[in-house]
């Protein structure tokens, strides 16, 4: 199993690191917190850590700490446009239980 | 839902705990929101896809609002409750104003501010600007799924206090949390990423709608200081539209028509505007009310030549600028372009003459003022880790108070950096003073006379003692939005007052930079009134205390020779103090003070005497 971009998402995130100048890819991950227990966190990877587990989708290196992947493995990062909102909507299988805002979720 | 953005690495929000911040372009003509996403600045569209809103609020009777397209559809529909460039009001008195008559409006003029009056009552331009803000805060709240923690809103870099007070007011009002104020050239300056490049000048040529705007700015250290500034408040691209709308008259054979026809043609006109961007020619089509057809074709060469005295008439302010700055076109580093006109091909090849370089156009020069502002608001929302990235604004005048003889001592001189705080220590000039008038000034001259007056207040409760023992310290700070705070205690018994200045009335563009030319220009002068004025009032000082002196002892220790000898001192420096120069007033206080030194000594010996008796020398050894 895996952790994947759609291309849309992997298009934006190219576009992303292309302007912001560096990057070696983008860094998904899971922290303890938010209502539903764990909330989802989406940054830019500047460098490779020790225990980091790497994905190539559509061109974009994807990096999950071991740690992470437990809660991710799996998961589909997309990106989407809800109204006048815009942005990445994680897909993932694991989840059981999310709250509301679906910012934080439960495994 | 809530769609997450990219964070900067170790920078992930918690939950809940996004810090969504916007940068707004409150626009004379058009206004925009911005933010930054997943590290890119972007403007905010409203549910058509439009970025531009109208900076046109329509009220009605029933207190409800049209803001933007639709407000500015009707606007010739329902003029006077129509307002439409509400920006030039801001801060603004009624005799700030000299085109009132030209406004379809019913001004109401109030303390402070100009207000209007409209269907749904009387509305400052304060509330008016804050509806703007309202449908843009909505904007972006919709966008970004998530409350605003705060905004970074651009003035010009000519906004005085009561300006910017204003504008600060009107975000409160639309239920924004105002981060900071930003001058609009130093936030186009930073969507280019200047703040980021080599230290050196640069100029931000601003052509909008109606107005046109040139600032000089000096990055240095991560400070942009602004150098100079100047424009035309009555030139923009609408003036261009005219004078294609007048070619087509004059060719068509086209004279008196009816308002209809007039918009219709002034319409065709823009769009062949905005066509020869990138066209050598547009064709003009139009059937007129009266079954006249218009049908004419425009080259870009005619285009060009036609509008060849506007260009010429943007270039003359810049000129200016740079001799106030005491530059040359060689010193900019670069230019930055602002405002939809400035994409019309013979702007940017002016521009580019004149400054012998390409300007910067690669920004959409409508968006690039709120692109600099969202990237400046994310900056303060704290959402980026480079903690040293944070860009300075710095006052446009100095800012003092008044001294004995009308002089003025700067406090926080101009171009220093915001946010800063200076204090001062002042003293009393005559025996037992008990108050102290605090008049707060702006300005680079050295007369009260020639600077502007910002506020005046007192300081009372000043325990009496002699000219110059109480010390009083006066402490001026201006918060990041320019605004300023001044506060006055007394050391010894901590008797306190103070004062937030809001202007009553603000200076225009111009009037801020004549009185920076007349500083420079009348520097000499300025040096020789200061020192004379200082000479005059250092004499009635001594004059003062001789006086004093001379009537609690002077018959007992003085011969009647020595009193003549200094009452024709003290006749020679109030005759120099009326009409002569600093050096004979400075001589003759040598004279006095010579004059008058055994007095002194005798005086001095006296007072120890006095002190002494029924004291024994041990007393005072122990």
């Amino acid at each position: 199993m895996a952790v994947t971009l759609t291309e849309k998402a992997a298009n934006h995130v190219k576009s992303y690191i292309e302007k912001r100048g560096k990057g070696v890819g983008l860094r998904l991950g899971v922290r303890t917190s938010g209502c539903s227990g764990m909330a989802y966190t989406l940054e830019f990877a500047d460098e490779l850590n020790e225990g980091d587990n790497q994905f190539e989708s559509h061109g974009v290196k994807v990096l999950v700490d071991a740690k992470s992947l437990a809660y991710l493995e799996g998961t589909e990062l997309d990106y989407v446009r809800e109204g006048l909102s815009e942005g990445f909507k994680f897909n993932n299988p694991n989840v059981k239980s999310a709250c509301g805002c679906g910012e934080s979720f439960g495994v | 839902m809530a769609l997450l953005q990219i964070a900067e690495p170790g920078m992930s929000a918690a939950p809940h705990q996004h810090r969504l911040a916007v940068g707004i372009d409150l626009g004379t003509t058009n206004s925009l929101v911005a933010t930054v996403r997943s590290g890119m600045s972007v403007v905010l569209h409203d549910e058509t896809g439009r970025a531009l809103l109208p900076s046109v609020v329509r009220y009605h009777a029933d207190g409800s609002t049209d803001v933007g397209y639709s407000a500015q559809a009707l606007q010739s529909n329902d003029p006077h409750n129509t307002i439409v460039s509400v920006k030039r009001f801001m801060g603004r008195g009624l005799r700030d104003l000299n085109d009132v008559g030209s406004m379809p409006y019913q001004f109401v003029d109030a303390p402070g501010m100009v207000q209007l009056k409209t269907v749904a009552g009387i509305k400052s331009p304060v509330e008016v600007s804050s509806e703007i803000l309202k449908v843009l805060r909505d904007r972006a709240e919709k966008s970004l799924g998530g409350e605003l923690v705060g905004a970074v809103i651009t003035v010009p870099a000519y906004f005085d206090d009561a300006q910017r007070q204003a504008t600060k007011d009107a975000a409160r009002l639309a239920g924004l949390n105002v981060l900071r104020l930003l001058n609009e050239p130093t936030a186009a300056a930073v969507a280019y990423g200047l703040d980021n490049a080599a230290e050196g000048v640069y100029a931000v040529y601003d052509l909008g709608g109606g107005t046109f705007d040139i600032s000089i700015l000096r990055l240095s250290k991560g400070v942009f200081e602004v150098l100079a500034t100047n424009g035309d408040s009555a030139l923009g691209g609408d003036d261009f539209d005219h004078r294609v709308y007048c070619w087509i008259l004059e060719q068509a054979k086209l004279s008196a028509m009816k308002p209809q026809d007039a918009r219709l043609l002034l319409t065709r006109a823009r769009e062949a505007k905005e066509d020869l961007t990138t066209r050598a020619e547009v064709r003009i089509n139009a059937v007129l009310g009266t079954g006249e057809i218009v049908d004419l074709t425009l080259t870009a060469e005619i285009f060009t030549n036609i509008t060849a005295s506007l260009v010429s008439k943007t270039l003359t302010p810049t000129k200016k600028a740079l001799r106030d700055a005491n530059l040359e076109p060689e010193d900019v580093k670069g230019v930055v372009m602002v405002g939809g006109a400035t994409r019309m091909p013979q702007i940017q090849h002016a521009v580019g003459q004149f400054f012998r370089q390409e300007p910067l156009n690669n920004l959409d020069p409508d968006r690039v003022v709120a692109l600099g502002a969202a990237i400046q608001a994310n900056v303060l929302a704290g959402n980026r880790s480079d903690d040293d990235w944070l860009l300075l604004d710095v006052i446009p005048l100095s800012l003092g108070l008044e001294t004995m003889g009308g002089l003025v001592e700067k406090v926080i001189p101009r171009n220093s950096t915001i946010p800063v705080a200076r204090a001062q220590e002042f003293t009393t000039y005559k025996d037992g003073q008990t108050a102290m008038s605090i008049h707060v000034l702006q300005g680079e001259r050295e007369l009260v006379s020639d600077c502007r007056s910002l506020a005046k207040f007192e300081l009372r409760g000043i325990p009496p003692m002699v000219a110059g023992a109480a010390r009083i310290r006066v402490t001026f700070q201006v918060d990041a939005d320019g605004l300023l705070s001044v506060s006055a205690q007394e050391k010894s018994n901590g008797v306190e007052a103070s004062i937030v200045v809001k202007p009553s009335y603000g200076l225009s563009d111009d009037e801020i930079a004549q009185m920076l030319r007349t500083s420079q220009e009348n520097a000499k002068t300025d040096m020789a009134s200061r020192a004379l004025r200082e000479q005059q009032v250092e004499a009635g000082r001594l004059i003062e205390a001789i006086e004093a002196a001379l009537s609690e002892n002077g018959d007992s220790l003085l011969s009647v020779a020595e009193r003549t000898e200094i009452d024709e001192g003290m006749a020679a420096l109030r005759l120099a103090i009326k009409d002569q120069g600093h050096q004979q007033i400075k001589a003759q206080i040598e004279k006095l003070n010579h004059i008058s030194e055994a007095f002194a000594a005798r005086r001095m010996d006296q007072s120890v005497k006095k002190a002494m008796t029924g004291h024994k020398l041990e007393e005072w050894e122990a």
